[in-house]
């Protein structure tokens, strides 16, 4: 039995913790562990129920359609997303009774810190991103698809294999404790023989693996199948940071692989490549490990600085100001974004002129960074804004997201890093800058693109209440950080002695609480929208005055996306062809479009990786040989297969298309007073003064 | 022959006429994407290699693990399979039926796995003399840089197998020929990241 299963055994079971040793800390530990349990039984029972299996096959799980996939992704985004902000908030729980103590046990603890960063950074801001990208990209450069669609879906599952991963290591045995960095030696086999760090290499390296691949995709899709006419310089602002965010997936996911694969060599065979004797040598894991992270920290800016820069000419009504100058800004960010890494181990002992040149490196980031502020700025400046809830998430990112941009500056001084490394000032940092700059992106970028995805719009309302909770959550619970950690509170620490950090931890907690109301928010704000979905209809596409081309489509667009793939002459084609009072232009001839098939690729490699990730956690070596020939075997009979493409005929396209149209004809255009009300059906009026 | 030339949208391959171009042209760009990642990758694993030449903890060192005759022969079986692979490329480009293609193929293959035994007697010759990689950081460096390219070569190999199967069964289409001249850029990558090794690892490891 013990072979069969590896060295996996009922007393790794989180679920009978409680059972066995019943305290707070199992307790808390147990409940999440019959959470995913209950949970996983409740979705697939529900499935059942409803009789969906055949529809969640044929539509969702084997689909190449990079409009679901980017869907998929926001949903495996939202589901992580819950899991963080959970731990998120049973941290800051436990931070409060901190003080000579705490009622998690220090393990118990380190775990948290540990799988917080990991859910919030691979599994939550990651899939986010992608999903915007994956959902944006086609429409905005008029592309029917991705360059790669079948890669773009096992890209899906790859990255849904971490997630699995992750989310198992509730259930079996514990996770790793090194935080989200994994620092070698610490989490190599010497210190912790297992199973934590290996939960987090095989989630790292498989979910890295999908992310590299959609840089590829993405940056691919992006150089060739732009529309006939859309030049570099006419591409959206937002493909212009999602290609920048895949060149640097391109370049900087290979560090992280071969980061965890070596980690993994450490570990399973021995190697000693990060270990304390014989010649191992730590430092290559912290320049590996940071040459990849520093530049993730733009791979997730980059794409919010997009969906910034269109919300922002979008809800001015204002052509983007300086749109070269953020083309280059951007640019700048992602070559300059691999010259900084070392700041991250300023105190581990380099030479002051190593420190030195990655301080100013460091700082000279925020100068690109500054220019995008400055171009957003100019553009509301004047212009005529709506402040619906989107402007909303702009108005609070403009000012904590300036706060985090300064609090960064001062920390690239080596001289002042060496203060305050390593407290809680650091974790006020990142935490100001990741959610007014990302997170803030994503809920302000659902609020636009939701009504493209789905047909109606989100009750705004809700919206912004929903908005001012996060804005108002974050600053209780991360800015009190910044005076903690200038006191001296370490981060990552279990417990703390000083009593004058009490009254900071009390407004933290109570932030932290509000964050999750914040989150319910985001729920609720869905869910009344849904129940709400006639009335908010906007089936013609255009709810916002949109500039770009995917607000010339339906919503939801056609699978295809575009009846004739349009031609492009100028920035913001879409708005362009309003001003010149030609848009929905009917085409003179319909033809057929040819898709590629559906296909199980993605979902075998989700499998097959999770089954291969799950072995090496648990050394059931012949799981891991069966999944890895899966892989293979699966790879190989699929090229010796004929997959003719489908094809939508001429007649479909024509028919649907001609629908829309005469739709839009016969509908009234909304003008932006009454964007946020019931008169909003998709079809705004443009005002082209204001509006070039 | 600016017949020939205008026929052919990327140089490596002869695809007739209509969509299937621009898809192609596509798809190879983007395999030369995914090698760049790829390079990056050998990169950083001869950049770890390269810190730790010196962590030999007193195990065994460069001098121990060089067998300059054997690198050698791998050296020219390696550069050999991807000579053959030109001629593939070539044949395929140039003539209509699959077998000039395969017989091509087939010395590709034969050399590489060549090169795979070789590479194999080195590792076990090394295992011998106890320069395994649990013995220092720089044979776990050693082991791992080697050991991935020969991973890679292995890779390749079956990729042949797959190859030579779909020329097999569909002949020499549009997308087959596109298969195979993406499979050709790895083969010939391999090669130089071939050179770098040999190079970088035993020439400068006993100089």
């Amino acid at each position: 039995m013990n072979s069969l299963f590896g060295r996996l055994s009922w007393s790794d079971l989180t679920l009978l913790d409680f059972f066995e040793n019943p305290s707070v800390d199992t307790a808390v530990a147990s409940t999440a562990s019959w959470m995913v349990v209950i949970g996983a039984i409740l979705v697939l029972g529900w499935i059942t129920l409803t009789r969906s299996w055949g529809w969640l096959w044929r539509e969702w799980l084997t689909t190449v359609d990079h409009k679901k996939i980017g869907i998929m992704y926001m949903i495996l985004g939202f589901v992580m997303f819950a899991r963080g902000i959970a731990e998120g908030v049973v941290m800051r729980t436990h931070q409060v009774t901190a003080l000579n103590g705490g009622f998690l046990s220090d393990h118990h603890w380190a775990e948290l810190f540990s799988t917080h960063g990991t859910v919030m950074i691979f599994f939550v801001a990651m899939p986010f991103i992608t999903g915007f990208m994956n959902y944006l990209i086609p429409l905005q450069i008029g592309a029917r698809d991705m360059a790669f669609p079948m890669l773009n879906q096992i890209s899906l599952g790859l990255t849904a294999t971490g997630a699995a991963l992750v989310m198992a290591s509730l259930v079996f045995g514990p996770f790793e404790t090194g935080g989200w960095t994994a620092y070698p030696p610490f989490t190599g086999a010497a210190f912790d023989p297992g199973p934590g760090p290996d939960y987090w290499v095989w989630a790292i390296v498989i979910s890295g693996l999908g992310s590299m691949f959609s840089g590829m995709n993405f940056a691919v899709t992006i150089y060739k199948l732009r529309a006939p006419g859309m030049s570099y310089m006419h591409l959206p602002v937002f493909c212009w940071t999602a290609l920048c965010t895949s060149i640097l997936l391109t370049f900087a996911i290979p560090p992280l692989t071969v980061a965890g694969l070596m980690q993994g060599l450490d570990r399973l065979l021995g190697f000693h490549f990060f270990t304390n004797d014989l010649g191992g040598n730590m430092m290559n894991y912290a320049n590996l490990f940071w040459m990849f992270g520093h530049p993730e920290v733009y791979i997730l800016i980059l794409p919010a600085y997009g969906i910034y820069s269109e919300l922002t000419s979008t809800f001015a009504a204002k052509r983007l100001y300086g749109y070269t100058s953020l083309v280059w800004a951007t640019m700048s960010i992602a070559v300059i974004s691999f010259c900084v890494w070392l700041h991250h181990f300023f105190t581990m002992g380099q030479s002051p002129t190593i420190n030195a040149a990655f301080g100013i490196a460091t700082a000279i980031i925020a100068v690109p960074t500054g220019v995008k502020v400055y171009v957003w700025m100019a553009t509301l400046w004047r212009g005529r804004i709506r402040f619906t809830t989107p402007m909303v998430y702009m108005a609070g990112f403009f000012i904590l997201f300036t706060i985090g941009g300064f609090s960064g500056i001062i920390l690239a001084n080596p001289a002042i890093n060496y203060q305050v490394h390593n407290t809680q000032f650091i974790v006020a940092h990142f935490h100001n800058v990741l959610l007014p700059g990302l997170l803030f992106a994503i809920f302000a970028g659902i609020h636009i693109w939701f009504p493209k995805a789905y047909g109606f719009r989100l009750e705004e309302s809700w919206g912004k209440v929903t908005a001012i909770l996060w804005i108002a959550g974050f600053s209780m619970t991360f800015l009190p950080l910044y005076v903690v950690g200038l006191m001296g509170y370490p981060r990552r620490s279990s417990a703390f002695e000083d009593p004058a950090f009490m009254p900071y931890m009390i407004v933290s907690v109570i932030g932290a609480f509000t964050l999750l109301v914040a989150f319910a928010g985001l729920v609720g704000t869905i869910w009344v929208s849904v129940r709400n979905r006639d009335r908010l209809a906007v089936p013609l596409g255009d709810p916002w005055d949109g500039r770009t081309l995917e607000w010339a489509t339906p919503a939801p667009p056609p699978h295809w996306n575009f009846a004739v793939i349009p031609e492009v002459n100028a920035r913001d084609a879409f708005a362009i062809e309003k001003v010149e009072g030609r848009p929905y232009v009917v085409p003179d001839r319909y033809r057929d479009i040819h898709l590629p098939p559906n296909t199980m690729a993605g979902f075998m490699c989700f499998l097959a990786t999770t089954g291969f990730g799950f072995a090496m956690t648990w050394w059931i070596w012949w799981l891991a040989i069966v999944s890895a020939l899966a892989v293979l075997v699966w790879l190989i009979v699929h090229s010796l297969r004929d997959h003719p493409h489908v094809v939508i005929p001429a007649r479909e396209v024509h028919r649907s298309n001609q629908a829309w149209v005469e739709a839009i004809d016969l509908a009234t255009p909304v003008t932006r007073d009454d964007e946020s009300n019931e008169r909003n059906r998709g079809y705004a009026a443009t005002d082209m003064a204001e509006a070039t | 022959m600016s017949n020939a030339k205008s026929l052919n949208v990327h140089p490596g391959m002869n695809l007739g006429y209509g969509e299937g171009e621009h898809e192609a042209e596509v798809k190879v760009f983007g395999f030369w994407v995914f090698l760049m990642s790829d390079l990056v990758t050998f990169g950083l694993v001869f950049a770890i290699f390269g810190t730790m030449t010196g962590a030999t903890a007193g195990g065994p060192g460069p001098h121990d693990v060089t067998n300059l005759t054997s690198v050698s022969i791998q050296t020219a079986l390696l550069l050999g399979s991807s000579f053959a692979f030109s001629w593939a490329s070539l044949s395929m480009k140039y003539h209509e039926g699959r077998w000039r293609t395969l017989f091509y193929l087939s010395f590709a293959a034969t050399s590489a796995l060549g090169f795979l035994i070789v590479e194999g007697l080195d590792f076990m010759h090394w295992i011998e003399i106890g320069a395994v990689p649990q013995r220092s950081g720089y044979l776990s460096a050693l082991w791992a840089l080697v050991g991935l390219h020969g991973l890679h070569v292995a890779a390749g190999l079956l990729w042949v197998g797959a190859m030579t199967a779909q020329i097999l069964i569909f002949g020499l289409t549009d997308t087959v020929k596109s298969r195979v001249t993406r499979l050709g850029l790895y083969w010939h990558f391999l090669d130089i990241v071939w050179v770098g090794i040999f190079s970088m690892v035993f020439l400068a490891g006993i100089a």
